[in-house]
Order: structure tokens, then sequence, then C-alpha cells
């Protein structure tokens, strides 16, 4: 069976956000990118199915700008065999929307056929927690979101899900979309060898024409503002106080 | 213009919190028809009934509609979308689970956790774990959302609105239900509760988690954790609250042996008054607390438990 991760170039977890002054979006130029923490999980597990005879290989695709080669190259590192780079856009700030996304996944699905799909349940910077389940759509595939243990059993996947209620076990059909959350496994750093070694592996560089998918957005971001920031509090000496000023305004 | 909003069934009763939430922000959009689908579902769709606000139910039962299995919900819910320019739900796991499959196949984008209506083309929504709110314009012919349920209040109810009963779509047999494991618990819900009272690393274990519960039990409260308790098994993972977990916004929120990172942030910061309980004066979750106090949890807790009520 062969795996494909879709994995998202995100600013790095870390970094605190700025949004610029004139509204038109958060800064992006100069701060540290990463590869979204879900899809590092989804990495980590496409590589335990490896390991476990279950996957012969592992492909990793990223779509958007040019330097999401090294967040490809990081899942190289880690242990995916080869990867796709659709190259969708040439500006930092344009971010391509999960149905584009998913249409341009899906031509590479088309191509690549692969048995499984291992997907990140939200990307950190958009928020969205869309595109596994559109690319579910569009292949008319079966989805399992939110995974938190996958077990691939011949024609079938057994997933539970981490839902609103608790835990969910679902029973889908191969081949599958899954994404995952995270609680699924702990990712693994790259060796400095495997490093090394991901420089050598191929890397496919694609548009999205490839695919004859247009990736104009459907929503026009009119602007981008900073949440309303909550006023300074005050810190209490002791319970009596704390107690005494939740009484005084009604919140006990 | 007609809106379709997807009420939150779960085992056949109407998650009424979550649903009328998300209907304060369907009645800006239009008259509102309400969709109540599950294995069994004309309960809900007679509890849906009574808010306020709904022009007319519709009601879907059908063994496969059971658990809110994301093909066939959304085999039915595209099979009606041609009658609506607006297509909710509240923004809880099954919708997220659902909705953007309903976006793709009527090709239009989702709009994730929308927490402003603007006009029937324009929303709000926030992103990077709410550190920045995005206000976007939708071109697409049919909008399809999720609505983040603690930015709206509930509407009422006292309404009696006509219910029709409807067939559900074919299934496409592509995934079955095998299990739920749900933690009873007399609490109540965490993202409708009042008063939260939230658990960190700190707390150290799963044992030491009780004294974050007596508190919240002598306050009437839901527990809530971060994630760091949850991955280190202090506490479920269906009380993590944060970007990745529940978002909620109570009158009153605990924050105990909780640093505070983004990440927690995201999902609590919406709350009215914010306590802080941690031993380092310099954690950041003092900058958004309204009251916060430097000591042990372990000797603070227990002499707050002790002392309110
Ligand atoms: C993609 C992604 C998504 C995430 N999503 C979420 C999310 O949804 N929700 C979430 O919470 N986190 C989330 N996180 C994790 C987040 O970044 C933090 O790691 C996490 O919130 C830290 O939890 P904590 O505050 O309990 O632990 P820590 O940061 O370790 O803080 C523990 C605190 O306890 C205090 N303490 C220790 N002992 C005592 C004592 N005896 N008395 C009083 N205080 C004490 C310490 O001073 C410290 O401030 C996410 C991370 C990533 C990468
Ligand atoms: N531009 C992208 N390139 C590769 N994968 C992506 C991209 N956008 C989204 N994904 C995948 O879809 C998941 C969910 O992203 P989203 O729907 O944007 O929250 C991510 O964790 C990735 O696995």
């Amino acid at each position: 069976m062969k795996v494909l991760v879709p994995v998202k170039r995100v600013i790095d977890y870390n970094v605190k956000v700025r949004v610029k002054a004139d509204g038109s979006g958060v800064d992006l130029a100069n701060v540290k990118m990463s590869m979204n923490p879900f899809d590092e999980i989804a990495v980590e597990e496409a590589i335990r199915l490896k390991e476990k005879g279950a996957a012969e290989e592992i492909v990793a695709v990223s779509i958007g700008v040019k330097q999401a080669q090294e967040t490809l190259r990081t899942a190289l590192a880690m242990g995916a065999d080869r990867a796709i780079l659709v190259v969708a856009t040439d500006d930092v700030h344009q971010d391509i929307e999960p149905l584009a996304v998913a249409k341009i996944l899906k031509g590479v699905i088309d191509e690549e056929q692969p048995g499984l799909v291992l997907a990140g349940k939200q990307a950190i910077d958009n928020d969205m927690n869309a595109t596994g389940q559109m690319l579910s759509a569009l292949l008319g595939w079966s989805q399992a979101t939110f995974a938190s243990e996958v077990n691939v059993e011949g024609d079938h996947a057994v997933v539970t899900r981490e839902v609103d209620g608790g835990l969910q076990t679902i029973k889908v059909k191969m081949p599958t979309i899954v994404t995952v959350d995270l609680r699924l496994n702990e990712p693994r750093y790259a060796s400095l060898p495997n490093i090394m070694k991901a420089k050598k592996k191929p890397l496919d560089e694609k548009t999205p024409a490839d695919y004859g998918v247009d990736v104009a957005p459907r929503l026009e971001i009119v602007k981008t503002s900073e949440p309303e920031a909550r006023k300074a509090g005050e810190m209490v000496p002791d319970v009596d106080t704390l107690v005494a000023k939740l009484k005084e305004v009604g919140a006990v | 213009m007609a809106v379709l909003l997807i009420g939150e069934v779960t085992n056949g009763e109407l998650n009424v919190d979550a649903t009328s939430k998300a209907l304060t922000a369907a009645t800006q959009l239009g008259e509102v028809t309400l969709l109540c689908a599950g294995a069994s579902a004309a309960a809900a769709g007679e509890t849906a009934a009574t808010l306020a606000g709904v022009a007319k139910v519709l009601v879907a039962e059908d063994p496969s509609l059971g658990h809110r299995l994301a093909e066939p919900t959304a085999a039915l819910v595209v099979g009606l979308a041609g009658d609506y320019k607006h297509i909710l739900a509240p923004s809880t796991t099954d919708a997220k689970n659902v909705m953007p499959r309903i976006a793709a196949l009527l090709d239009v984008m989702i709009l994730s956790d929308v927490t402003a209506v603007v006009d029937a083309d324009t929303f709000e929504r926030p992103i990077y774990a709410g550190n920045a709110i995005q206000t976007v314009k939708s071109s697409d012919a049919t909008k399809v959302m999720t609505i983040r349920t603690s930015t709206f209040d509930a509407a009422g109810d006292g309404n009696s609105a006509p219910i029709e009963t409807i067939a559900a779509a074919e299934n496409p047999g592509l995934s079955e239900w095998v299990e739920d494991k749900v933690a009873e618990s007399d609490r109540p819900e965490l993202t409708s509760a009042g008063v939260v009272v939230s658990g960190g690393r700190g707390v150290g274990s799963e044992e030491d988690f009780k004294i974050i519960e007596g508190l919240a039990d002598k306050l009437g409260a839901a527990v809530g954790a971060s994630r760091a308790a949850v991955d280190s098994g202090y506490a479920p993972n269906d009380w993590q609250v944060g970007q990745t977990g529940k978002v909620v916004a109570p009158d009153l929120y605990i924050a105990v042996g909780i640093s505070g990172a983004i990440q927690h942030l995201a999902g609590m910061k919406d709350s009215k008054v914010i306590v802080a309980i941690n031993k380092d004066e310099e954690a950041p979750i003092f900058q958004v607390a309204d009251y916060g106090l430097v000591g042990d949890l372990f000797t603070v807790v227990p002499e707050l438990t002790e002392k309110l009520g």
C-alpha cells in the first residue's frame, strides 16, 4: 500500500503572531516556519505503518510557495520516500484555500493511487479543519477525522476518533482519508544522517495547472485585525482576598 | 433568503445549547429551517420546533444517520441544499466532520468557526489560534459554515414551528459505527457551563486532579484541562480546552497549574472573569487573568474550596 501525506508549511507554533498595522494580514516575512504540528504526527504514523509492513511507500505532498520544499525535506528526513511540491503561489502571504488544496490533492491521488491518505486535522495558521473532509468528498472515499488510533486491517481501517463526548470508533472502507489528532503518536526527530540522506530523495515539482486546478480564492479577505485585548487584571495576595473579590463582582 | 441550520442531535436528543446559539447566527441571515437527522430524531425535532425564530423543522430518521457518520449525513444535506443560500451548524466535532464534506460536494469553500455575521456574504472568523480575526467575503453561491457557539447568545423558546418528515438519502455505505466511549458525568457540559475549573500539568497526576474536581463540584462547575494534562493522562481528551480542544466562554474560568500557552488561551480568553492560580509569578496566564494568585495549588485550591460556599 502506498500512503500519501499532505504536509503544510505554517508559522512555527511557538512564534507570537503579529497582525500588520494596515489590516492586510499577519506578518509572515522573516518569521520561523515549520511543518504543521498535526502533519508531523501524520508523517510519523505513515512511517510506523511502513515499519510494521502495512505500507510500502510514503509520498509527502505540499502545496504553496517554493519554500515549502524545506517542509518536504523534513518529511523525507523523518522517513518519507519521495515528495511532490505543487508551487501554487510565489507570495508567502497567500494561503491556498482547503477547497483548492483538496482539488490538487485529488489530482495527485488520481496519478499516485494511494490506499491511504494521512492528513493533519487542522492547519494551525488558518485553523480551517477542512482539507481532509473536502478531499474525501471529491474522491467519494470514506473519511475518519480526528484520529487518536488507526488500525489498517485489509480492506478496511478501524479508527478511534476524538469527539466532543469522548471517543468514537468507526470502521471505514479502504481507500480512506484519515485526519490525525494530537494524541495519535509522538513524532520522531530526524537524525543528522537521515537529514543528509533526505537531500538525495526525489522531490518532484508541479503546478496547479498540471492538475487543471484554479487556485483563485473563494473567500476574499476584507481585513485582518487584532482580537480585542483583555484589560489588565490584578494580583491578589491570598485566598480570602480572592473569595472577597469574586463575591464582589458576583462571580460566585 | 432561506437558511438551513443543522441541529446537533446526539443519540436522538437535541443539544439545545449548541443548536440555539447557532440559531442566533442563522436568524441574522434569513428564514431558518432546522434539520434534525439521526437514527431517531423525532423527539429532537419536537424540541427544535420550540426554539424561537425557527420557521420549519425537518426530521430525517434512518439507521444510516445514527452517530452522525459523515458520508450519509452529507448526502442528505446535499440533497436539500438547492433550497438554501446558507447552510449552518454549530462548531461541534460532528459538524466539523461533516460540513467541509458538504461544502466540497457543492463546490464551495467552508467558513469554519464563524464568530460574527457582518452581512449575508461577510463573516468574521478567528485564525492563528485566535491571535487574529479575519473578515472574509464569500463569492460562493451557497455559504456553508460552522458557528462558534461561545460568541453567540442562545435563542429563546416558546415557538411551535411546523414539523415535516423527510427521507434519508441513499447510504453510500463507506463507514460503520463501532462504539462510543463516553464518560458519564453529573457535571455540567464543558461548552455550556457557567463556571469552568481547569487543571494543567502543574496538577501532576490523575489522582491529584481530584483537587480540581473538588473545587468544580463546590461551584457546580464543569472541569477542563490543558493539553499537557490530557497528554499526561491526568484528564480525558474531552476535557481539553484550547485551539484544538473545546472553546469555552463561561462567566467564571479558573485556571489551575496552567502556564497559559497561546493554544490554551485560544479556548478560554473570552471568558467573563478569569482566575489564575500558579506558583510561577511569570506565568503568561496572569496576563489574561482578572485575578491572579501566586501560590502552590496544593494548598491554595483546598483552601479556596473550603472558603467558597
Ligand atoms: C498544534 C498544537 C495544538 C495545541 N492545542 C492545545 C490546546 O487545544 N489546549 C492546550 O491547553 N494546549 C494546546 N497545546 C499545547 C500548548 O502549547 C502547551 O504545551 C500546553 O497548553 C501547556 O499545558 P500546561 O499549561 O498545563 O503545562 P505547562 O506549560 O507545563 O505549565 C504548567 C504550569 O503549572 C505551574 N505549576 C506547577 N506546579 C504547580 C503547583 N504546585 N502549584 C501551582 N502551579 C504549579 C507551573 O508554574 C506552570 O506554569 C497545543 C500545542 C500544539 C503544538
Ligand atoms: N497547502 C497545503 N499543502 C499540503 N497539505 C495541506 C495544505 N493545506 C492543508 N493541508 C493538509 O490538510 C490538513 C488540514 O488543513 P486545513 O483544512 O487547512 O486546516 C493539514 O494538516 C495538511 O495535512
